[in-house]
């Protein structure tokens, strides 16, 4: 797991998971396995813009795009080129 | 034609989706006014039942009070029975005004508007106040009307998690550059019973700026000292900005909701509220039950006290009869399950013993987290609560759930 996983995980972990003992990783579906809804989107999407300085759009944070840690490493590592 | 046959196949295929993934919901036929006791036709044809009511929002017993029918049939005959307008055009009577003014009084705000219902209030309430430059900052367990409102409006949405202050607190931290925040929370919570911490989020909102927002419809009229709502209970009366509720439940159940507080937002509502605008007004004998039901508790706080004092009977022989509780000190008693199948199964048997409590479970409550909500009433004497309590330890004992701790319970039954 790099480093943008892992950060992205934990984030994850500790803004969304009610439950401490819940194991989660980076390919658990967040937003179709009713994780995250899709109305909590809007922290991560912050987290990841203050984080990376990046800006995303919001036609490219879709749920899809945001359902596993790994498909966010993807979208994050697209804006960051 | 347009209904094609492919079209009623596909609709039937999805109503079978629904029936087949058990999430399919049935109406149960009252023959009787809203009462503790009624009779029931259930399942649709069948005799009818005499069951003890443990399901109904009727918390201060008041949906069939002799004096409020009285005060409804008089508004029927000195105001009429529609008014077939909305409120802006000729929709408007003497006595919608003195409601808002009453229930302006009740919850001491500084102003209050009518809307044909809560889910409308909420519906309505944010697109007329917020834009793009603002935030609506919720928790996680609000009303699914809230999230229509939320949803309708084009401010940013965050959410906090479920009466978590620390995080809000981040929240509100995270969000500070936009225009307007406000912190949005039901006062009640109506699958949990448990109170939002009123007190914490009005000293967050007035160290960040924010705007408070509470939907007390499972609060209004029985909850603080004199049942005037959540923000009573917190000792916060006069500090929240915006209060919804609803009149389809404590205050006489039959319908119709408001916008209640900071009198530049009601304003804005009567302007701009979609659904105040677009919908007709509340109809005048409904209008004349509510003041009644006002009067009354204005004069006394026996109903309110009546309630109180039964939630906390029926918590106490639920826990002493080993049944798992939600937490909490509000006429809404959840008793955890856990298993989906468990809480209908113990729902059917509870009715079977003249018991009519629903179970609620995925997706209305969290997966893992099934349960028979019951509600408390001011109209349930000490003989519907101790019939209730034998039913509940029967059926327990059923099941061998009594005295199970959570995870015997769910080694037993799954999640």
């Amino acid at each position: 797991m790099d480093d943008m996983q892992k950060i992205i995980l934990n984030y994850v972990k500790n803004e969304y998971l009610e439950d401490e003992d819940e194991e989660i990783d980076v390919n658990t579906p967040l937003i179709s396995g009713g994780i995250v809804d899709s109305f909590s989107m809007v922290s991560l999407k912050r987290f990841l813009e203050n984080k990376y300085k990046i800006s995303i759009p919001d036609e490219k944070a879709t749920p899809e795009a945001f359902d596993t840690v790994n498909k966010i490493c993807t979208l994050v590592k697209d804006f960051i080129k | 034609m347009a209904y094609s046959t492919t079209m009623r196949t596909g609709y039937q295929q999805e109503i079978h989706d629904i029936k087949n993934s058990g999430l399919f919901k049935e109406e149960r036929f009252i023959h009787a006014p809203q009462a503790a006791d009624i009779e029931v036709e259930y399942p649709s044809g069948s005799s009818l039942k005499k069951v003890i009511n443990m399901c109904a929002n009727n918390y201060l017993g008041l949906s069939s009070h002799p004096d409020v029918i009285k005060a409804a049939h008089e508004g029927l005959d000195h105001r009429g029975y529609g008014m077939s307008s909305v409120r802006f055009i000729c929709g408007t009577q003497d006595i919608h005004r003195e409601l808002e003014q009453k229930m302006t009084d009740f919850l001491g705000t500084e102003d209050t508007i009518l809307f044909p219902s809560c889910m409308d209030a909420n519906a309505g309430v944010f697109e007329a106040i917020l834009n793009e430059q603002d935030v609506m900052i919720s928790d996680r367990l609000v009303h699914a009307s809230i999230i229509d409102g939320i949803r309708l409006c084009k401010a940013q949405h965050d959410t906090f998690k479920h009466s978590n202050m620390e995080h809000l607190e981040e929240k509100l931290q995270l969000h500070s550059d936009k225009r307007r925040k406000v912190i949005i929370t039901d006062g009640v919570f109506s699958m949990d019973g448990d109170t939002a911490q009123l007190d914490e989020m009005v000293a967050l909102a007035e160290k960040y700026d924010a705007l408070v927002f509470v939907d007390d419809s499972h609060a209004t009229g029985f909850i603080g000292k004199t049942g005037r709502g959540t923000h009573e209970k917190y000792n916060v009366v006069g500090k929240i900005d915006i209060i919804t509720t609803t009149f389809g439940k404590a205050l006489g159940g039959a319908s119709g909701g408001c916008v209640s507080g900071r009198k530049e937002i009601v304003e804005l509502c009567r302007q701009r509220a979609r659904p105040y605008l677009f919908s007709n007004t509340v109809a005048p004998v409904i209008i004349s039950g509510i003041t009644k039901v006002l009067e009354l508790l204005s004069k006394s706080t026996e109903r309110r006290d009546k309630l109180e004092q039964n939630a906390a009977y029926w918590r106490t022989g639920l826990t002493d009869a080993g049944f798992i509780l939600k937490e909490g000190d509000t006429p809404i008693v959840p008793v955890m399950l856990f298993n989906a199948k468990l809480a209908q199964d113990v729902s059917r048997d509870l009715y079977a013993e003249g018991i009519y409590a629903v179970g609620f479970f995925f997706p209305v409550v969290p997966k893992g987290q099934a349960r028979i909500r019951t509600q408390i009433s001011a109209g349930h004497d000490r003989h519907h609560l101790d019939k209730a309590l034998d039913a509940f330890k029967k059926v327990g004992k059923k099941h061998n759930i009594l005295g199970k701790t959570k995870q015997e319970m769910i080694d037993m039954y799954g999640l």
